[in-house]
């Protein structure tokens, strides 16, 4: 049990730190999310080219593709290095962490030419289109249809609607599950493609939130025609191809943001106790609750630690990664219900106050919830933990063996 | 970065794992309950001893194999899976630790390579009363290198051949080494929760003492002893708890109701899950305590207190769900269940329970925040 780098991965973590020191942007515009605006897209960009530029992006990619062809360890050290400095890129996320990863597994040579570069870039961004109104945790049960045109183009015409669609107001290209054969079961009819988000027949409007913003969209098919050649993958290979894509997510969602357990000790010093006795730093209830959280949240941090090592021997990380939001969403909710709780009468008002962290739990409130949803629900991630890691049985399937346009739909 | 076991202490812990399973099937640990009259496993503790176990972690200049604190993790954390009823704990994690930690060079030398041969059996004496442990509610007093009072429950009193002894003197809280073989001792089994381990009331008559660590800092010396212990008894509770989940497992993929599995119930998986997620959660706390004990490094006393809270609640849900998971024939004395139950309720309680541990991580999250 050691902390330290290796010989290799302190000079290389040495080399990261001279060049971002050199090279790295004084400070970055900050934007909320899903009001990205053009100064920070450029922003973001130019910083993303200035790092691929110079082997920093794509750190384990192949070098066949372009990338660095260097060990997940690299990958981890540079990202800690970026983070330290607060320069790290966001609007990439998808397309690097998810997108990109998906097509150089299924995509075809001519795509991999196309995409990785620019995407290593920084010049196309990327959203991810699977979610839809009746497709959420099921989400192989999609139903935008894609049928081929009876041209003999070779064509296929999608219609249909996605939601959840982080970035695609700013994003050049998505990733999209969609129906090509609803006369066999569910998993079988889906194929993926790549979809140009400027083509016509796609319509991208703002999914209004429960918390009251805007960050995801909503986007509409209509007509919308992608030629043959943006399938990725086989025809009725599409689960397959989104499972890679899905195993890429849960190793990206990372879980919490915003204020931790040191936030919500900062702001329990400065509250009175209740009674009037003391602070709430003091109240013995606090105190218990405090130390859960913080041996949940270290906890955890170990617990990716532990991963790391297991990546660096060069065993896959499991879906054992999937505890990681279990925990950080979930407490996310209970420290911002808990910082409110203390504020008492004042926890309701959305005045500016002098108090710390009080906006950021008064946004937990609500992206607690978010957060226990997005990239997997805490109920298919307990299933994941069961099934994959436990190797308890599959949940029994109505909807398993017969035609997709057979089975009960609902909303 | 090497978070994990290295290859050698995994083979060690191979190789544990496997004596075990030859020495202390659950037949040994059942003697031990059904039998009042037996407070350990005698040839397990000689085979325990043979393998040089409770030397493991003592240096070879007093006769230890000095192999290292993380072996001797690994190791706990096998004893724990097979809730091994042998004063292991007490005498190695508590006793010898203590003395390595506080003791005289002449203590050392006089009393740890009694506990790598196996000749002492040790134990840490603090309780007299019901409610929290402290030095205000200790009347335990020593004059003149000689000890009055009375301790109870001290695990593995009734068997130990010295004790660490917290009591008051004229300088004010100390710590105390007692020979508990010799004069002025009177001592007698007491029934706890967890038969499988043994606990005494033991009085002090006038028994000779000597001093253990600096003069008039009880506090803080037994504070070193108990982080120390914390980190390897959390070991022992990762061990058990795993083995709980792994229990509850495999009794839900061959129960039938309703014709199926009750593993294949969301009800069931989700409940096994939430063990995984705190086991896993235990075991991380566990190692980075582990590395601060190894390492001898400041952060030990927020890890040893995580790693406790983190192994007391991992073990305890990890007991209370494999036992609810195997339904009514979980609530027999003939399934293992309960054998769990209690040695998890031991575990939490032997150094203190959560309250205490709790707060003393709040305690020192807030001395580190005040830096």
């Amino acid at each position: 049990m050691d902390f330290n780098d290796s010989p290799e991965e302190a000079e290389y973590r040495a080399k990261v730190r001279r060049w971002l020191e050199k090279n790295a942007p004084v400070s970055r515009i900050k934007v909320a999310h899903g009001h990205e605006n053009p100064e920070f897209i450029a922003d973001e960009k130019a910083w993303q080219a200035k790092k691929a530029d110079a082997g920093y992006a794509g750190i384990t990619w192949p070098k066949e593709w372009g990338g660095a062809g260097g060990t997940p360890n690299e990958n981890i050290i540079f990202h800690e290095e970026e983070a330290r400095l607060g320069v790290g890129t966001i609007i990439f996320g998808l397309g690097l962490g998810m997108c990109v990863p998906t097509i150089m597994t299924a995509g075809s040579d001519a795509d991999k030419e196309r995409f990785v570069k620019p995407a290593m870039r920084g010049e196309d961004i990327w959203c991810q289109l699977f979610s839809e109104p009746g497709a959420g945790s099921d989400v192989a049960a999609s139903r935008t249809r894609a049928l081929q045109a009876e041209d003999g183009s070779g064509d296929w015409i999608i219609n249909g609607q996605k939601v959840w669609t982080s970035g695609a107001h700013m994003a050049d290209y998505g990733l999209l599950l969609a129906r090509t054969d609803p006369d066999v079961p569910k998993h079988k009819g889906l194929t993926m493609f790549w979809a140009d988000m400027k083509s016509p027949g796609i319509d991208i409007r703002p999914l209004h939130q429960a918390d009251g913003g805007s960050g995801f969209n909503e986007v509409y098919f209509t007509d919308a025609r992608l030629k043959d050649s943006q399938r990725v993958g086989e025809i009725g290979r599409g689960w397959n191809v989104a499972l890679v894509t899905l195993m890429n997510e849960r190793l990206s969602v990372g879980g919490g943001t915003g204020p931790g357990w040191a936030a919500l000790m900062a702001l329990a010093k400065v509250l009175p106790g209740v009674e009037g006795k003391g602070t709430v730093l003091s109240d013995g209830g606090f105190r218990e609750k405090l130390a859960d959280w913080y041996v949940a949240a270290e906890g955890l941090k170990l617990t990716r630690l532990r991963s790391q090592t297991a990546l660096s021997r060069g065993e896959t990380p499991g879906p054992e990664a999937s505890i990681g939001k279990i925990i950080a969403a979930r407490q996310m909710q209970d420290l911002a219900v808990e910082a409110l709780d203390r504020l008492d009468q004042f926890g309701i008002m959305l005045t500016p106050t002098q108090l710390p962290y009080v906006e950021g739990f008064q946004r937990n409130f609500f992206w607690g919830s978010a957060m226990r949803i997005a990239g997997g629900t805490d109920e298919i991630l307990k299933n994941i933990i069961a099934e994959r890691v436990l190797g308890l049985p599959l949940d029994i399937r109505v909807d398993r063996d017969p035609a997709f346009k057979d089975i009960a739909g609902g909303r | 970065m090497n978070f994990d076991y290295t290859d050698d202490q995994k083979f060690l812990k191979q190789e544990a794992r496997k004596f075990l399973q030859a020495h202390c099937p659950i037949t040994t640990t059942r003697k031990v309950l059904d039998d009042n009259s037996k407070a350990f496993d005698r040839e397990l503790w000689q085979a325990v001893i043979d393998m040089g176990w409770t030397g493991a972690a003592i240096p070879e200049k007093w006769s230890g194999s000095g192999l290292g604190h993380i072996e001797l993790c690994a190791i706990a954390e096998e004893l724990g899976r097979v809730i091994a009823p042998i004063p292991f704990a007490s005498t190695v994690y508590v006793f010898a630790e203590g003395i390595m930690a506080l003791g005289s060079d002449a203590q050392c030398e006089a009393i740890l390579p009694g506990v790598a041969r196996g000749d002492v059996i040790g134990c840490l004496a603090t309780s007299e009363r019901e409610g929290l442990t402290a030095f205000t509610a200790i009347d335990a007093r020593v004059a003149g290198g000689r000890l009055n009072g009375t301790k109870l429950p001290v695990t593995d009193g009734d068997i130990a051949t010295h004790a660490i002894v917290a009591a008051l003197d004229e300088a004010g809280p100390g710590l105390f080494v007692v020979q508990l073989t010799g004069d002025g001792i009177i001592r007698e089994t007491v029934p706890t929760l967890d038969p499988t381990r043994s606990a005494a009331r033991v009085e002090f008559r006038g028994a000779p003492c000597e001093r253990l660590g600096p003069v008039g800092d009880g506090a803080a010396s037994l504070a070193t002893i108990l982080d120390r212990a914390a980190v390897l008894l959390a070991f022992e509770q990762v061990g058990g708890a795993d083995r709980c989940l792994e229990v509850a497992r495999d009794y839900a993929m061959e129960r039938y109701a309703f014709g199926r599995v009750i593993g294949s119930y969301q009800a069931i998986k989700h409940k096994l899950a939430d063990i995984y997620v705190k086991n896993e959660i235990a075991r991380s706390s566990a190692y980075y305590g582990a590395w601060a004990l190894d390492a001898g490094a400041i952060e030990l006393p927020a890890g040893a207190a995580a790693a406790r809270v983190a192994g007391i609640q991992a073990y305890d849900f990890a007991a209370r769900e494999s036992l609810h998971t195997h339904g009514g024939m979980g609530f027999t004395w003939e399934a293992d269940c309960h054998l769990h139950l209690r040695r998890s309720r031991q575990l939490a309680l032997a150094l203190g329970g959560l309250p205490v541990w709790r707060e003393r991580l709040v305690l020192n999250l807030e001395a580190r925040n005040a830096v």
